[in-house]
């Protein structure tokens, strides 16, 4: 492969794309050799995803070109770009998932003579396309619904290759995978390499970036803000081209000073949970995809049945549905942003403001006006970047999506937020303000975003609603007549939240939780302070080998 | 704030941005009617827009219109309703017997309310079964408009019902000849139900939670948004509704009819999805449905009077539905 050294597998030059007034792209270069994994890094917004459609054909260049190959490449259609050999492995996968593996592989190239399918023809095929990326171990008749998120990752790539792909373009791959599938891609991929394919790596994540990347190319605001070689350049400077500005504080933590018991769980299954989430404090779990971790938050939150065992929340306890449990000052982000947390169809205010309407007209009503008041603050507040509180929140970035489902928590006013992944897919300037968000919570002190003002998160909900908001059965009046030991000295109405955060990502659970729990084979293990946990440890628990050791 | 905007373009705290697309959204469907309008009115002449003749419309569509306006809340809530025509029968016929019993003008009364019971009865059978045997709304429904036809051909003994004449005969009187009204009560009746329920959609917390449900049910649950009660209620609520139209149309029949307004429930969802409703849920509006049902009105009157044969007005009729949602396809985009 002495050729490939010079020339380029896919190269781009000044590649232009604007929407009416909107310059998504600006002069965008981007080139990856055979054999290179390229890494393609930027917050939301910074272009990543209108670059990705432009590759893929679903988007036509407005001025530059392409070179697939030395050839020019102008694809006319997604078709057109996998005829050409470019694959794209999108982040949301696009299987059948009622067809088999075998099927899905050879999807719209399926081997036929006049129109039968040639079935022995198309095992053959996916087997071939299987084994090449080691993983015999998926059966081709399996259906693709019954294989978890990993495997239907593998199955997709499998399908590029029986396509005959080139270039191969994944997008946040790892958004869907836990620890032990993530070393399982990136050798995947090392194996990819090595056969000639250049691979163009989109990702939030700086980790996974040195650890799978030859270069890197930075996009921000639509234009190359940097490039350069992943092992020589450190992860900070990476994320700083990325944002523009150093990255010197990505877990601010505040004083905290954890109160009495606001969540208290007694042997609750599923989960096998024992523990109790005081307030002002975050309580990480951590754990392997499939671990129970989700499966338990959504029993706390009334989603799923509980088996067995005891929930209090407050000073209410027994059985509860997700009404109830927002009633009770509870409140749930959901893992699946687009899928559960978020109705894309509807607006921003719609959806931040979903869970109480009540103090946003009279009676029965919904005045708009306020409902968009009401939204507003919290966008003022959290920086969520859109065009209008009406605007249909599908048309947002992922991190600004996320920003609207964390002000629906904070709309409410919850005292304890139990969060799913809260900062999946989302990119690091968003990531960093989140983390900020919760610690604020958690310590009381007001949301910073208007500068210098000092009003509490719980005042400027009080205000924003025009007049005084009909008190929700909250944390701290039910504990007038609690059921739960109650320190009569901890201060009431100072607005401190208590946080269950359930994270993959163990740098982010390591920075912002004061204490953190392993959940492993479906079994919560006992809360430790987050002093006593490092990455390893926490791998090591969550993947049992301490058990067995 | 500030910064914010200027990222994003040139929109102001107003919001004019989303003000013009929610008005184009509504103003496709007009343009629409605006256009079918014109093409008959240049076929036909200037008469075709004369106060008889729109009254005349308005007289035809008001029975499709009174049942769309509970199927536009069914179909934003991501549900449907093909019960619809059945209990449309239904209501005839329970309306002939309560007259036949007591035919004064306050049995009448008696009778329409009888019957709109009648029809939210069938709607809460429609939302007691989408909610507790998880079966899609268009088998239950499917189910429910064999079931009510059946009910309502029992009840009447399988024979139109002859009932005394009562001012249930009058709603959609002509008032052409000339008495105080500008137009017939039911029309009066119907414009104000339309302002209730499009009120309701937008601006009350029911209508944002049958939104909330019809664009993403999952997330409507997490939201703590009681979901079995409001699909009980907004089916309870379009099976009165359909009643009503039921009344209406017995006001025109004189009699209880169990075999009447087959298929209605086609012409009722033609009116929300050419209004800009979609079946995927979440998207739906009162004036949309209006414009809709206003649309076939004057296609079905335009073409009769022009002398075109019934066939020729049904291919216009399901090529406008096609062209509809096709053109709101290819407007938003990909999304449905």
């Amino acid at each position: 492969m002495a050729e490939a050294v010079t020339a380029p597998r896919f190269e781009m030059h000044g590649v232009r794309k604007t929407f009416g007034a909107t310059v998504a792209l600006d002069a965008v270069d981007l080139s990856v050799r055979a054999g290179e994994v390229c890494a393609l890094v930027g917050q939301n917004g910074a272009g990543k995803s209108t670059l990705m459609a432009t590759l893929a054909g679903a988007l036509a260049p407005d001025a530059g070109l392409m070179r697939l190959d030395g050839a020019a490449y102008a694809p006319r259609n997604p078709l057109d770009a996998r005829q050409a050999g470019v694959a794209m492995i999108y982040q949301e996968l696009s299987l059948a998932p009622h067809l088999s593996v075998m099927e899905n592989i050879v999807l719209g190239v399926e081997p036929a003579r006049r129109g039968i399918v040639l079935r022995a023809r198309m095992r053959e095929i996916a087997v071939a396309a299987l084994g090449e990326l080691g993983h015999t171990d998926i059966a081709p008749e399996t259906r693709v619904g019954d294989l978890p998120p990993a495997a239907q990752q593998l199955v997709e790539i499998a399908r590029a290759l029986a396509i005959g792909c080139r270039v191969l373009v994944l997008d946040e791959p790892t958004s869907s995978l836990g620890h032990a599938d993530v070393a399982i891609l990136f050798e995947l991929i090392a194996r990819l390499k090595a056969r000639g394919l250049a691979i163009v790596y989109i990702s939030h994540f700086i980790e996974e970036v040195k650890a799978v990347s030859d270069r890197f190319v930075v996009l921000r605001d639509g234009r190359n803000a940097g490039a350069g070689v992943t092992s020589t350049t450190p992860a900070t400077d990476i994320v700083g081209l990325m944002v523009g500005r150093a990255f010197d504080e990505m877990y601010p933590r505040g004083t905290r000073t954890p109160g009495d018991p606001v969540l208290l769980l007694n042997d609750v299954v599923p989960g096998a949970a024992t523990l109790a989430l005081r307030r002002g404090e975050i309580l990480g779990i951590a754990g392997l995809l499939g671990a129970g971790r989700t499966r338990l938050l959504r029993a706390i939150f009334g989603l799923e049945p509980v088996m067995r065992g005891a929930i209090t929340v407050g000073a209410f306890s027994g059985p509860s549905t997700p009404p109830d449990r927002w009633r009770q000052g509870l409140g749930m982000l959901s893992e699946d942003r687009a899928g559960e947390g978020l109705a894309l169809g509807l607006s921003v205010a719609d959806n931040m403001t979903l869970t109480r309407l009540e103090p946003l007209g009279p009676a029965f009503t919904v005045v708009p006006s306020r409902q968009q008041a009401a939204a507003e603050r919290w966008i003022d507040r959290l920086g969520i970047r859109c065009a209008h509180p009406r605007q249909t929140i599908g048309e947002l970035s992922g991190g600004n999506q996320q920003k609207v489902a964390v002000a629906r928590l904070l709309h409410h006013d919850v005292d304890v937020l139990v969060l799913d992944e809260p900062t999946r897919g989302i990119d690091v300037a968003s990531k960093a303000q989140i983390y900020r968000l919760i610690d604020e919570l958690v310590c009381g002190e007001p949301v910073t975003r208007g500068d210098g003002d000092a009003s509490s998160v719980v005042d400027l909900h009080r205000e924003k609603a025009g007049r005084p908001v009909p008190p929700v059965a909250r944390l701290g009046s039910a504990r007038a007549s609690a059921k739960i030991a109650a320190a009569p000295e901890a201060p009431r109405g100072q607005g401190r939240k208590s946080v269950l955060l359930v994270s993959s990502y163990l740098p982010e659970l390591l920075g912002v939780c004061d204490r953190i729990a392993v959940m492993s084979r479906g079994r919560l293990g006992p809360a430790r302070p987050v002093e006593e946990w490092t990455e390893h440890s926490l791998l090591m628990e969550a993947s049992g080998a301490r058990a067995a050791s | 704030m500030d910064r914010a905007l200027a990222v994003d373009g040139s929109v102001g705290r107003t919001g004019r941005v989303v003000t013009a697309r929610r008005f184009l959204d509504e103003r496709g469907v007009l343009v629409g009617l605006v256009v079918v309008a014109l093409v008959f009115g240049a076929l036909i002449g200037p008469q075709f827009f004369g106060a008889a003749n729109l009254e005349l419309m308005a007289r035809q569509t008001v029975i499709v219109c009174v049942a769309a306006l509970g199927m536009t809340m069914v179909i934003v809530s991501g549900g449907i309703d093909l019960s619809v025509g059945s209990i449309v029968a239904l209501s005839t016929v329970v309306t002939a017997l309560f007259l036949r019993h007591d035919g004064s003008p306050s049995g009448a009364l008696v009778a329409a309310l009888g019957a709109v019971a009648a029809g939210a009865l069938c709607g809460v059978l429609n939302g007691v079964l989408v909610t507790q045997l998880r079966v899609v709304p268009f088998i239950v429904t499917l189910g429910t408009m064999l079931i009510v036809r059946g009910a309502a051909k029992g009840l009447s003994d399988e024979r139109r019902l002859e009932a005394p004449i009562t001012w249930l005969n009058d709603l959609l009187k002509t008032t052409q000849t000339g008495h105080g009204l500008l137009l017939p009560s039911g029309i009066w009746m119907t414009a104000a139900l339309a302002v209730a329920v499009a009120f309701t959609l937008q601006y009350t917390r029911f209508g944002r939670h049958l939104f909330a449900i019809g664009s993403s049910e999952r997330t409507a649950r997490l939201c703590g948004v009681r979901i079995n009660r409001s699909k009980i209620a907004v089916y309870t609520v379009a099976g009165a509704l359909a009643a009503l139209a039921g009344v209406m149309a017995f006001s025109r029949l004189s009699v209880g009819d169990p075999t009447v307004a087959n298929g209605l429930e086609l012409d009722v969802i033609a009116a929300v999805i050419i209004g800009g409703g979609s079946l995927l849920g979440g998207k739906g509006s009162v004036v949309g449905t209006i414009a809709g049902a206003a649309i076939m009105a004057v296609i079905q009157i335009g073409c009769s009077q022009q002398g075109l044969p019934n066939w020729v007005q049904q291919i216009v009729t399901g090529a406008i539905i096609v062209f509809a949602v096709g053109l709101d396809r290819w407007r938003t985009g990909t999304q449905g």
